[in-house]
């Protein structure tokens, strides 16, 4: 069968070498979940300071005068951006689209996928990273963290499968 | 500032990767759950060995300290129930934060969506956090490494795990046959 994305185990070559390159830079992996946690602390900072100065949460991002949109972790996400990009327009696959089973109308797909976020980055939160930043990079430095956290996460989709079916098949 | 300018090309890397691995399209990120395209579990694993062998070969010429590279702290409780509320997330929304990402920068308008949620998330995160503070910073163990919960050298647990990744590619692949759906895969 002929595939028009890479071959999974080069692209999964590839990754790796991004992974090793955020080590030998940062000396720390990779991160998608906490980019996204400083775009939000950066934007109520913006529209409530008060409110940001005054939580325990995010008064310790305005530290020292701080800009949490300029951090390690947010401009990884901006460069997700411009590399997924780039990559779209170089494989032909930039294109407005819902993707979807055939069974699941396009506002119920939508609304599914804003929950399935909302939870996906609360449960990051206090895992204290994602699939990118617990489950990749923490097996990649052999953390117990990481293979516990991968094991939970793919464990639990595996469970709530088949309730979520239709969104899919 | 070139430490940001690095992560911005890192984050290129990133999302370039992720994108030609196909993770840009829910329906086959979530096939992974369904058996039909076990890309997911590729992709996965084979970052991750190539990840570990190439750090402890620069360890070995000298050229990375891994006492200076972040191994991530270990919560049990935060870990595992984080965890399944991501997989939760994971099936409903078709993506992780990463993959929403690189799917929304090529149009994906389910992954504009997701990214709209995965922000409302960090958001009740962060206004909830003093409710899930004691959850969150439970059962801590600290740092802990695999290999030396099972006593074995960093290398030998490598070996390890690339014969259970062999297994597990050999067992996606007979998957991908007996769950085959060429309706799903060829429209993806």
């Amino acid at each position: 069968m002929k595939s028009k994305y890479m071959n999974p185990y080069l692209a999964g070559t590839l990754l790796g070498l991004v992974l090793l390159c955020a080590m030998v830079f940062s000396g720390r992996g990779l991160g998608a979940s906490g980019g996204l946690k400083y775009c939000v602390v950066s934007i109520v900072g913006a529209i409530d300071k008060s409110h940001a100065d005054h939580s325990v949460y995010y008064s310790k991002y305005f530290e020292n005068g701080e800009k949490p949109l300029f951090n390690w972790l947010s401009l990884i996400i901006f460069g997700v951006l411009a590399g997924g990009f780039i990559s779209g327009a170089f494989s032909g696959r930039l294109k407005w689209k819902v993707e979807k089973g055939p069974n699941i109308s396009n506002t119920k797909r939508l609304i599914f996928a804003f929950i399935g976020g909302m939870f996906f980055v609360y449960g990051a939160q206090l895992a204290r990273g994602c699939t990118s930043g617990a489950a990749l990079s923490g097996m990649a430095v052999l953390s117990v963290a990481g293979f516990v956290t991968m094991m939970a996460i793919f464990g639990s989709a595996y469970l709530f499968a088949w309730f979520f079916r239709k969104n899919w098949l | 500032m070139n430490e940001l300018i690095i992560a911005f090309v890192i984050g290129i890397g990133f999302g370039f990767a992720l994108e030609q691995a196909g993770f840009s399209s829910s329906r086959k990120l979530a096939g992974m759950f369904y058996g039909y395209d076990t890309t997911v579990l590729k992709v996965f694993f084979t970052a991750a060995i190539v990840a570990l062998i190439g750090s402890q070969i620069l360890s070995y010429f000298g050229l990375l300290n891994l006492n200076l590279v972040f191994v991530n702290e270990y919560y049990v409780s935060a870990a595992i129930i984080g965890g399944i509320i991501m997989g939760a997330g994971f099936i409903m929304g078709g993506f992780c934060p990463g993959t929403g990402v690189s799917a929304l920068s090529i149009g994906k308008i389910d992954a504009l969506f997701y990214v709209l949620g995965g922000l409302a998330g960090a958001f009740l995160f962060a206004e909830t956090y003093p409710l899930i503070q004691p959850l969150a910073e439970a059962n801590y163990r600290g740092p802990v490494k695999i290999n030396d919960v099972l006593g074995l050298s960093p290398g030998v647990f490598t070996l390890l795990m690339i014969i259970a990744a062999i297994l597990m590619f050999w067992l996606a692949e007979f998957a991908e046959k007996k769950f085959s759906r060429p309706d799903i895969t060829n429209d993806i």
